[in-house]
Parts: C-alpha cells; structure tokens; sequence
C-alpha cells in the first residue's frame, strides 16, 4: 500500500529560474522512478525567509504531494542532503484530514484561477 | 452636601469584570486541519517573541493544542516563521 505525503523543499535563490527547474524536474523523476506517484505540484515562487539559512534571505520554495511506498523517504531525504541546491527541506505523512484539506485548497484554487481567466 | 456625603460617588462607574467564556476556535469553526502554510494565521497563537502561547489563554482544546503546536514547528523549519524575534506583531 502506498502512503500519502507531503514534501516541501526550499531551493537556492542564486540559481536562475531554468536551472531551478531543472532540480524540480530531478526531484519528481526521482519519485516516479520508485515506484511512487505524483498527486500534486506546486511552486510558491521566491519567498523571503523568516531568518537567513547559509546566509541567504530568500528562496525557491516547491511542494511536491506524492504517494509512495514507505521505505522510499530515507532515499529521497538522503537525495535531499546530497543535492547542494537545496537548502531546507521537509517530508511528512499526510494524515486523512490533511489529504481532505489540500483536495479542497486545490479546488478553491482552481476555481480563482478560472474566475481570473473570465475576467 | 449632606446628601453627597452619604454615598460613595465615581468618576468612572466602577467596572465589574465579566468573564467571557473562551472557547476553542476550530471546534467552533470545524477546522479539522492545522495548515503549516499559513503563517498569518498561524501568529494568532503566538506571543511577541514568536513563543507559542499557552491553552489558558487562547482556549484551544488539548486536541488542537498539539496540533497547533506540530504546525508552528513545521513552519519554523521551513522559515516561514521565526524561531525567535522581538516584535512580531
């Protein structure tokens, strides 16, 4: 059976926006190659961080919603700590009301985005 | 003046407390997820030093204590608050 979780990683802010794509694109293959399953993909842009990591004060953060088999989350964390680009992560378990809570965010925010498009 | 001296006068009518009930605003609102991506919300449970505020005074049950708790500590991690400042609010 495979589990729900939720990845959130923060990428450099010194590399272009193709580059950073590019460890997106690395992160997701790397998920479906294991035998896992992307649900959802998210990029929030550059943010400013709320204090500075290895002396810098803003970022990329991605949100990747993937289910997969149990045991593939120490190879990803590893793949994590071995990637320089990135400098903060998390992964986490999804529990049932945080899969209902994100479905309905998605929904919300598909319905603004349409709505923009009207307009 | 005889009639004044035999009553207490105020200023400012004296103000009898009333305590009003707390209660636990996500059982009231049924919120069943604490989301970590929402640091604006999130502050609302904080004091000016980015401490997490106790159950006595913002009345959060037990349950969503700890919840609260989790998803202040996640959003710390990820930089989407401070761990410690002065002046958050």
């Amino acid at each position: 059976m495979l589990n729900q979780y939720e990845t959130v990683f923060i990428v450099t802010p010194v590399l272009s926006e193709a580059q950073m794509k590019e460890a997106v694109e690395k992160f997701k293959t790397l998920i479906e190659e294991n035998g896992g399953e992307i649900v959802h993909l998210d990029h929030w842009g550059l943010r400013k961080l709320a204090y500075p990591i290895q002396k810098k004060s803003t970022g990329f953060y991605n949100l990747i919603e993937f289910k997969a088999p149990g045991d593939f989350i120490e190879k990803l964390e590893t793949e994590y700590r071995r990637d320089e680009r990135i400098i903060r992560f998390l992964t986490f378990k999804m529990e049932k009301y945080a899969v209902e809570y994100s479905i309905k965010r998605r929904k919300q925010l598909q319905e603004k985005q349409a709505e923009k498009k009207e307009d | 003046m005889a009639q004044n001296q035999s009553e207490i006068r105020y200023l400012t009518p004296p103000t009898v407390e009333i305590k009003k009930k707390k209660y636990c605003r996500f059982r009231k609102n049924r919120i069943k997820y604490v989301d970590y991506k929402d640091p604006e919300f999130l502050k609302k449970f904080l004091n000016e030093q980015g401490k997490i505020l106790p159950r006595r005074l913002t009345g959060t049950s037990l349950k969503f204590q700890r919840k609260v708790s989790t998803a202040v500590k996640r959003a710390r991690h990820l930089a989407l608050l401070p761990y410690v400042t002065d002046m958050l609010k």
